[in-house]
């Protein structure tokens, strides 16, 4: 996979032509009167590929998706999607993506086969062609047994696969979804994601945002880090953690009243041995590459934290070096 | 025109997919059916109590053209007149409303190729469709009740549906600037008042002279003047003057519409 | 009124206070506009000579106290209808005040008392109006306010009752199209009841407007006899104790499971 020289230049230093990527940007940019809601981003798109904007609450990427979508206008820059301008195309644009927003717009007044149905029509498929569409994908989304009910009593997992069904009615070569698990439990999630693998496997290009860091490095072969409008890094999950962070993290977690009294201690203690030390509100966190190493040192120099674990590193520990802050406040 | 409109074309009657969001509502009542249905019966009580109950302390009025008719003949135009423009009053505001801020309903199509025109192309239609089922319903009332003796009175059917247009056109272009519930009381205060001062309920001479001209200028009074002079064969140009200003009224308001819809949706 | 209650009643004027503008304005603009269209425009072509139907009165006259009565109803039929729905399903009050030590019937008193409340607003102000556009002949109006509230209350508990046990609102357009709006217009309101076709006139007496309208009139007018407003409040009475026992008992069905 990172046979493709792009991943390791980076997106900011791509010059991929617009012909070859589905979606193409360049400084493009999104206000609302005075608040900059994205700031000049530069990103590519390739077909086929899991692409996701990994960012807390506010960094933009929910303005970047609409401008996607085609029913936000751009400020400034270049956009293209599917190698068609939004603001001249947007009608054939949309008739082509699949779009899951942040909040499900499902209708309410009708049954979960029909909300699949007139959103066929509405592509302009005709009705046999919608019902057997609408069929399958219930299938797909494990629905058929719920497909006369009314949306209103659907959990929030079974809504937010409706929403994705509904989305992939028009056979979507190109998929939009922002958060979307959000607000799910753990066993729903598990569900979602196993159904846009899928998806991603039979070739549809899929772009996403999420604050979860768990979900970037589960779907998307490669991402960007948006904080504060811009991207601040971009790469495959891999890489990003390779070069933003070392291989193991040690978490310390330590009595409240010592927290204070281990200011610099811990580095001096460590030289060498730790990258980089983060202290956070509840615990201490050791960058190193050998985190048992540190672990060791920790204790031998008479310290007793209440408890300590090794991990591997994850996008969360690229997001806080990046940004000085963790992705969920 | 192109076929393709762009996002912001400032008078964007949209991709000529405007049928679909009819279908949708048909979808959608074909599960409620009985609300459609039963506002069929809205008129139907009015004109029974109006005319057959009021009607014998009233006797009979001047019509349109002088003669006297009788106080039921006289009111079953207006009261068809009413409801066509108070359904469409209701569809284009507490409905389109609703569904605009709450239901999200236009946020989900506007993810399709359908654009702002479809949408305010599509209500527009949908409530006028249904405000012609509810006309040609109440016009066999009134011929079962032997309550109109012109069959130029057949022509009101489309006359009721342009009065529709025109509410709601205004109703819909209204709407697109209330932010919330309590800015739906407005349109009980103007709806009320014309509804009341149109000429529905006695001639317009019963009104002293200023007041005479300004219900003048109400669609309701344009839309039963014209209503009234078909059903009672009492034609003249003055519905000239009546089909243009309806007209009119409602193309000002889809035009709002379709620029006020851009600015709420397409942020 | 228990102590619950009364936070039940707080609660809903607190949520009222914020929509009170508007539906001050119209209690005020709406007696006024159906006065001057129908019972001044209108009456002009109804007073005539020798019209006896309405027993020697102007039609204002006669239609004034019809309107308080038709009024209260609506005003009753609306406010225990969407908000009581709003407050068990879609903003779920109620649901979030039994979690509290308010019970059931706390809920059922607190909210009636409310639109009990309501309707002495929209009563005063419409009878203020009745009074100014000249179209009472009696003191005895002023007791026309408490018989608006009651005849607004034998709507609002059986309706409040009914409304419990509603899944969504479109029940509610059923009985606005073919219960409250027909009773307005053939309960005596507009003409007398007399003039109904004999088979319909029954029916129209068992309904609680015809007896709200005939004893607003009777008081506004000063005629009638004690007996006949005794029957009248009687009817009005059995209405409300009927509703209210019926709202504890849908109200404890839907709220507590």
């Amino acid at each position: 996979m990172t046979a493709d020289p792009r991943y390791h230049r980076g997106p900011m230093a791509q010059a991929q032509s617009p012909e070859s990527s589905l979606i193409h940007a360049r400084g493009l940019t999104k206000r609302f009167g005075d608040f900059t809601a994205v700031d000049a981003i530069d990103f590519d798109v390739a077909p086929g590929e899991a692409f996701g904007f990994l960012g807390p609450n506010g960094a933009g990427k929910t303005s970047t998706m609409r401008m996607i979508g085609c029913v936000s206008p751009k400020t400034e820059g270049t956009l293209t999607v599917l190698g068609m301008e939004p603001a001249t195309y947007g009608p054939l644009i949309r008739a082509r993506i699949g779009v899951v927003p942040q909040e499900d717009t499902l209708d309410q007044e009708m049954t979960v086969r029909d909300n699949l149905v007139i959103y066929g029509r509405y592509f302009n498929l005709p009705r046999a062609e919608a019902r057997r569409r609408a069929d399958q994908l219930l299938d797909f989304v494990q629905l058929t047994e719920r497909a006369e009910s009314s949306v209103e009593p659907l959990s929030g997992g079974m809504k937010r696969r409706l929403t994705i069904a509904r989305s992939l009615i028009n056979e979507p070569s190109l998929l939009l979804l922002d958060e979307p698990t959000t607000g799910l439990d753990p066993q729903a999630r598990h569900l979602l994601w196993d159904r846009l693998y899928r998806l991603k496997q039979r070739g549809t290009t899929l772009v996403l945002t999420t604050h979860y860091m768990d979900e970037a490095e589960q779907l998307c072969d490669r991402l960007v880090v948006m904080d504060k409008a811009r991207i601040v890094a971009g790469g495959s999950p891999r890489e990003l953690i390779d070069q933003y962070s070392s291989r193991e993290v040690l978490e310390l977690r330590f009595a409240s009243d010592i927290v204070e009294s281990l200011d610099g201690q811990l580095e001096q203690l460590l030289d060498g041995r730790a990258e980089r030390v983060e202290r956070l509100p509840d615990r201490v966190l050791v960058y190193a590459a050998d985190g048992e190493a540190a672990a060791v040192a920790v204790h031998a120099a008479g310290l007793r934290p209440e408890s300590s674990l090794v991990r591997r590193s994850t996008l969360e520990d690229v997001f806080l070096r990046l940004t000085g802050r963790s992705l969920i406040e | 025109m192109t076929v393709l409109s762009r996002v912001s074309s400032p008078f964007a009657f949209g991709s000529g997919r405007a049928r679909f969001l009819i279908e949708r509502n048909v979808y959608v009542y074909r599960r409620t059916y009985m609300t459609l249905v039963s506002g069929f019966f809205e008129p139907l009580f009015y004109l029974l109590a109006m005319g057959f109950g009021l009607g014998v302390l009233v006797g009979q009025v001047p019509g349109p053209d002088g003669r006297d008719i009788s106080y039921t003949v006289f009111i079953a135009p207006a009261l068809l007149a009413a409801s066509a423009m108070n359904g469409a009053i209701y569809d284009s505001t507490f409905n389109v409303f609703f569904k605009l801020n709450y239901e999200k309903v236009y946020n989900a199509v506007l993810a399709t190729p359908l654009g702002v025109g479809d949408v305010a192309l599509g209500e527009i239609i949908w409530a006028l469709i249904r405000g012609q089922l509810y006309a040609i319903g109440f016009m066999g009332v009134v011929l079962l009740l032997g309550l109109m003796p012109s069959a130029w009175g057949l022509l009101a059917v489309p006359a009721s549906v342009l009065l529709g247009f025109a509410a709601a056109g205004l109703g819909m272009a209204a709407t697109s600037f209330m932010k919330t519930w309590q800015d739906l009381d407005l349109v009980q205060l103007v709806v009320l008042p014309v509804f009341l001062f149109s000429g529905t309920f006695y001639p317009l001479s019963v009104y002293p002279e200023p007041l005479r001209t300004i219900v003048q200028f109400s669609p309701l009074y344009r839309g039963t003047d014209l209503i009234r002079r078909l059903m009672t064969g009492a034609l003249d140009p003055v519905m000239l003057l009546d089909l243009g200003y309806l007209a009119l009224l409602g193309m000002v308001g889809l035009a709002i519409v379709s620029r006020r819809l851009d600015k709420l949706l397409l942020k | 009124m228990t102590a619950p209650a009364v936070h039940v009643f707080e609660h809903r004027l607190v949520s009222y206070r914020r929509t009170f503008r508007g539906s001050l304005f119209s209690s005020f603009l709406q007696p006024a506009l159906f006065l001057t269209a129908m019972g001044v425009g209108l009456g002009a072509l109804v007073n005539r000579p020798g019209n006896a139907a309405l027993g020697g009165v102007s039609y204002l006259v006669f239609l004034a106290p019809g309107l308080l009565a038709g009024t209260a109803m609506q005003t009753a039929a609306f406010e225990s209808t969407f908000p009581v729905m709003a407050a068990i399903r879609w903003v779920r009050s109620y649901v979030a005040m039994l979690a509290t030590p308010i019970g059931v019937n706390d809920i059922v008193i607190g909210q009636l008392a409310w639109i009990a409340v309501r309707l002495t607003m929209v009563a005063t102000i419409f009878v203020a109006i009745m009074t100014l556009f000249g179209a009472t002949h009696s003191p005895a109006i002023l007791l026309a306010i408490p018989v608006a509230v009651l005849t607004g209350m034998a709507f609002s508990a059986p309706i409040a009752a009914f409304s419990a046990t509603q899944e969504n609102a479109e029940g509610f357009n059923m009985l606005f199209r073919f219960v409250i709006n027909p009773l307005f217009l053939f309960s005596g309101t507009f003409f007398p009841v007399g003039q109904l076709p004999a088979l319909l006139q029954p029916i129209a007496y068992v309904t609680p407007l015809y007896h709200g309208v005939a004893l607003a009139r009777q008081l506004s007018l000063g005629t009638g006899t004690v007996s006949e407003a005794i029957l009248h409040g009687g009817v009005l009475v059995a209405f409300v104790v009927v509703g209210v026992v019926a709202c504890l008992i849908t109200f404890r069905q839907r709220l507590v499971k």
